[in-house]
């Protein structure tokens, strides 16, 4: 079973040579930790800079430069700030070749809720549905249960939708799932997870092969 | 011969806004807001308005000063999450919040100030936010109609300006603030330096000074860190 660092690292094999990438909140952020070395790879935080670096050294924080989560970062050499119309732009036109981004829930037909809660506080969308309605290529990053031990893979979403059959990759602390033809498809396991714990903790519809690969981190 | 934007300070900067009205304020996060016309804001008592920001600032600063004095009627933005105030006034019914996603939020202040009425877009599609909205195909994709937003004030912060009203923005602080400069029907800008026309390289403005009508120097910039994320000295990068 993977920890959340984990994750991202088995996320961070996604990334290719060359690729814009925008990383949510949460699990996502950590993927840039881990980041094949010699790679070239920008990141984009939605709230306007393409180039992000690591968290700045103490001392030497910046209160006009943060990114989407509002923490504290630094630009790396050849990094650009932007407007919010213009990094949406690069969103909805299709500029950035990677998404990652946390969820609530997914289903089989690739539908994600990641922003809303009935009867709990409301505190909005953010950038997510303008992420998720229009990139290429979204990896869900996302613990396979919730924290009562429920499967957030799903049949159909039981909370309000952040965007509609457009996850195609799903990185859990147990496996790679890829979303086609209104299944789950199970990639990989996990080290340590057998296929049979990965079919209890999934509730929408799981396509498993007979030999299915452990992950190599 | 430019056109002189410049007041004598926040004062005159607000004078005008009057309850009830639409105000659109820059920032993300606490990150490139209009702390000093906020300030005024609250001192000038205006309720009961309208307020088209990213974000609702925080107990005690930014829009939550705004949000402690009652003074807002309806909020529009994308996330909310990080005031105890804002929370309790949603869920008693005082605070009506319109929650839309930042892309079309930007790109329909966008569209306010370039005189576009509506567009298209893919977000939101299937989801809450399309309800009531029209939805039409574009290379087999659905699509929402979102229609563009203008108000009576803008309040913008940028790093300088010159008394043309022409602005630079620093970092990660020109966010909202440049969208919203175009779709004010007055535009104010509170900058950190305010410099004589001539001094800036036209190559180098991010707001032309047309979108301006009011410009001043700030007294004073908190420019307090929501998050402050940092690493040690030595690590590495």
């Amino acid at each position: 079973m993977l920890d959340k660092n984990g994750i991202a690292t088995r996320i961070a094999q996604e990334v290719r040579d060359g690729w814009y990438v925008n990383l949510g909140i949460g699990i996502p952020t950590l993927v840039a930790n881990h980041i094949q070395k010699g790679m070239e790879v920008e990141f984009q935080s939605e709230n306007g800079i393409l180039g992000m670096g690591p968290f700045p050294i103490e001392g030497s924080e910046d209160a006009d430069l943060i990114n989407a989560g509002k923490q504290t970062i630094t630009a790396m050499p050849g990094a650009v700030y932007f407007d919010s119309a213009t990094s949406f732009a690069m969103i909805r036109g299709r500029h950035v070749q990677l998404t990652v981004l946390g969820a609530m829930e997914v289903s089989v037909n690739g539908d994600i809720a990641n922003w809303k809660i009935p009867g709990k506080m409301v505190k909005g969308m953010g950038g997510a549905m303008d992420l998720v309605a229009s990139a290429d290529n979204i990896v869900v990053a996302m613990m396979h249960t919730n924290r009562a031990g429920e499967s957030k893979l799903l049949p159909t979403c039981s909370l309000p939708l952040t965007g509609v059959g457009c996850v195609k990759r799903v990185v859990t602390n147990l496996a790679v799932l890829d979303i086609k033809d209104g299944a789950f498809h199970l990639i990989e396991r996990a080290p340590g997870v057998s296929v049979q714990e990965i079919i209890d903790a999934t509730a929408g519809e799981l396509i498993a092969p007979s030999d299915v690969p452990e992950m190599t981190l | 011969m430019s056109i002189s934007k410049v007041v004598s300070g926040v004062e005159e900067a607000c004078s005008g806004v009057e309850d009830g009205m639409t105000l659109m304020l820059g920032g993300f996060g606490l990150c490139g807001i209009p702390e000093n016309c906020i300030e005024q804001l609250v001192k000038l008592g205006v309720k009961d308005v309208t307020c088209i920001s990213n974000n609702a600032g925080v107990d005690g600063f930014g829009l939550g000063k705004l949000l402690s004095g009652h003074q807002i009627h309806k909020m529009i933005s994308s996330y909310v999450g990080e005031n105890d105030e804002f929370e309790r006034q949603m869920l008693s019914g005082e605070l009506e919040v319109d929650l839309i996603p930042q892309g079309s939020l930007a790109e329909r202040c966008r569209a306010g100030g370039a005189g576009i009425p509506a567009f298209y877009t893919p977000a939101g599609y299937g989801t809450e936010v399309a309800e009531g909205k029209e939805v039409r195909e574009f290379n087999g994709k659905p699509h929402i109609l979102e229609s563009a937003l203008t108000a009576d004030f803008a309040f913008v912060k940028a790093w300088k300006g010159d008394a043309a009203g022409n602005l630079i923005f620093k970092a990660t602080a020109r966010n909202f603030n440049p969208m919203m400069a175009m779709a004010g029907k007055i535009t104010i800008a509170e900058v950190e330096e305010l410099v004589p026309v001539g001094d800036i390289d036209p190559n180098e403005i991010h707001t032309p000074g047309i979108f301006v009508q009011r410009i001043f120097q700030g007294k004073s910039f908190e420019r307090r860190i929501e998050q402050r994320t940092v690493r040690p000295l030595n690590s590495p990068s």
